[in-house]
């Protein structure tokens, strides 16, 4: 068992939204994850938050009431929600607080993620010349993967057939129409092996989440918790093969991926064989392949398989990324590690309507990994 | 001046990063340069001046003249500044890594740009690459004349 629970979860659509800030959809998220808790906003003792391009999270009180709380600006790329969530714990467990919010929101513009080598400590040529692209890190990261594993390309396209699948069912996704292996595969290519409908876009939304102490609940006759069984955070080890890297040493160090995935699930006491629905980063097709390996859930090269038999489908064995993911959500940086828990906790609850995996799930997984080599991740169960 | 302006300079003047460029014309054929630090002996692409693993002082020091490549991909799309674009309209090109045995594993440029005559474990070499005013380096495949 755990000693802290989920028990407030919302959400605001992923997409783009016109005329709507990333600080509104911020406070959308947050009013609803507080009705979902059954909590006011001046119960909430502590808050952590951000967003990579949508302002201070703090800024939020204006709208939802300057109660004097605590409120801690988060902003750590990729893992901005990681880390928000890991911060919330680790103060409720310090014993300092009872229940805390954590609160992620992004809004990108059109074109965004454009990087300045010196900010990367990188010559200016690397850029000058066309190397510093993010797509070209993911297009030969899993070139040498397929190479390495024997999956081919259509492996790919199963990935995301089955994310813009999920998506047409999950009314906050972005991307709602689903399409086929054969549209998947012959769209422009990016970033070979990469297509189009292989990457997923920048994008906008909100997620917030309520976490509570176990005797915090209560007061809270009617939550419905989900325990958070373990959340780790990682950054990479020297030789890991990262994006901008004009060099990579011989010997390759395993991504921070499998150090956060193997620490979360023996903090939880919990086997990766015991998950039974998971979402894990899928920046790109071929990231949700390996991810599922470097976390464990699979073997190096079984994908082929799992994707064959629609394994990770919703109503698979391993059913991953049930509401679209990256893919079908996009990524607004701040919220999309949180959009993970989100959907977990729907799940564990029973709550993820036409979605909602079959049998009653238990134990749920999250995984998130980012630039320059951060991953963070969560092990939950009912 | 844009937000980007004085970029050229800041790198010469970090404590990781050196003024040399990534590739030697006087050699014959040209080399890349890289660094091998003197008290832990790691090797660092670009040049840097101090070993990022030990912050040990690293010596120049020029990687084989080929190698083979590792793995590779395609850049399909105009890349956003500050790639510098060729003039006239975009054409998709290849990036590679290609791995100098007993040394490093490099990132460049292929001058092969079709997906159907790059495969990995192929042999390449250094070549020099024009880019408007300036020499940089790519990888091609060798005997590929």
């Amino acid at each position: 068992m755990s000693d802290i629970a989920i028990v407030g979860a919302g959400i605001h659509a992923f997409g783009r939204h016109d005329g709507v800030s990333g600080l509104a959809m911020g406070v959308h998220a947050v009013r609803a994850a507080l009705a979902d808790a059954g909590v006011e906003w001046r119960d909430i003792q502590v808050a952590y938050g951000g967003s990579e391009d949508a302002g201070n999270a703090d800024t939020m009180v204006g709208d939802l009431g300057p109660t004097g709380l605590p409120f801690v600006n988060v902003k750590n790329g990729c893992a901005t929600g990681g880390s928000s969530l890991v911060s919330a714990v680790t103060a409720i467990r310090s014993g300092a607080y009872d229940v805390a919010l954590v609160v992620g929101f992004d809004k990108h513009p059109r074109g965004a993620f454009q990087n300045d080598p010196a900010d990367w400590s990188l010559p200016a040529w690397y850029g000058e010349d066309g190397l510093m692209v993010t797509t070209q890190f993911f297009g030969a990261k899993l070139q040498r993967y397929m190479h390495d594993h024997g999956i081919p390309e259509v492996t790919l396209a199963q990935v995301a057939e089955k994310n813009f699948a999920n998506g047409a069912i999950t009314p906050h996704a972005w991307r709602r129409t689903p399409l086929s292996v054969d549209e998947i595969l012959g769209a422009r290519m990016l970033a070979h092996p990469l297509t189009q409908y292989m990457l997923c876009s920048p994008g906008e939304g909100a997620v917030a989440l309520v976490v509570c102490r176990r005797e915090y609940l209560d007061r809270l006759p009617d939550a419905r918790p989900v325990w958070l069984r373990s959340v780790a955070f990682r950054t990479r080890r020297a030789g890991s093969f990262e994006v901008f890297s004009p060099s990579l040493a011989l010997d390759i160090a395993p991504s921070p991926t499998v150090d956060a995935a193997r620490e979360a699930f023996e903090a939880a006491g919990i086997a990766p064989e015991d998950v039974d629905v998971a979402q894990v980063q899928d920046t790109e097709s071929g990231a949700e392949l390996i991810h599922l390996a470097e976390c464990g859930l699979c073997k190096h090269g079984e994908q082929v398989e799992l994707y064959a038999t629609g394994a990770t489908r919703i109503d698979g064995r391993l059913p991953v990324n049930t509401d679209g993911g990256c893919l079908a959500n996009g990524e607004p940086v701040g919220a999309s590690g949180l959009r993970q828990v989100y959907e977990i906790v729907m799940q564990l609850r029973g709550e993820a309507g036409e979605r909602q995996v079959p049998g009653t799930p238990r134990t749920g997984f999250t995984h998130v990994y980012g630039a320059p080599g951060v991953s963070a991740c969560t092990v939950l169960s009912r | 001046m844009g937000p980007r302006a004085g970029r050229d300079q800041a790198p010469a003047g970090s404590p990781h990063l050196t003024a040399d460029g990534p590739l030697d014309l006087d050699e014959d054929p040209p080399r890349l340069v890289a660094g091998r630090c003197g008290g832990c002996g790691a090797l660092t692409f670009p040049l840097r001046a101090q070993c990022p693993a030990c912050g040990g002082a690293v010596e120049r020091t020029l990687l084989p003249a080929r190698g083979t490549l590792w793995t590779w991909t395609t850049q399909g799309f105009e890349p956003k500044p500050p790639y510098v674009p060729d003039d006239g309209e975009f054409e998709p090109y290849s990036v590679g890594y290609v791995e100098f045995e007993g040394y490093l594993r490099v990132e460049g440029r292929l001058t092969e740009a079709d997906p159907e005559r790059v495969r990995i474990g192929m042999p390449m070499e250094v070549v020099p690459l024009q880019r408007g005013d300036r020499v940089t380096y790519a990888f091609a495949p060798v005997g590929d004349e």
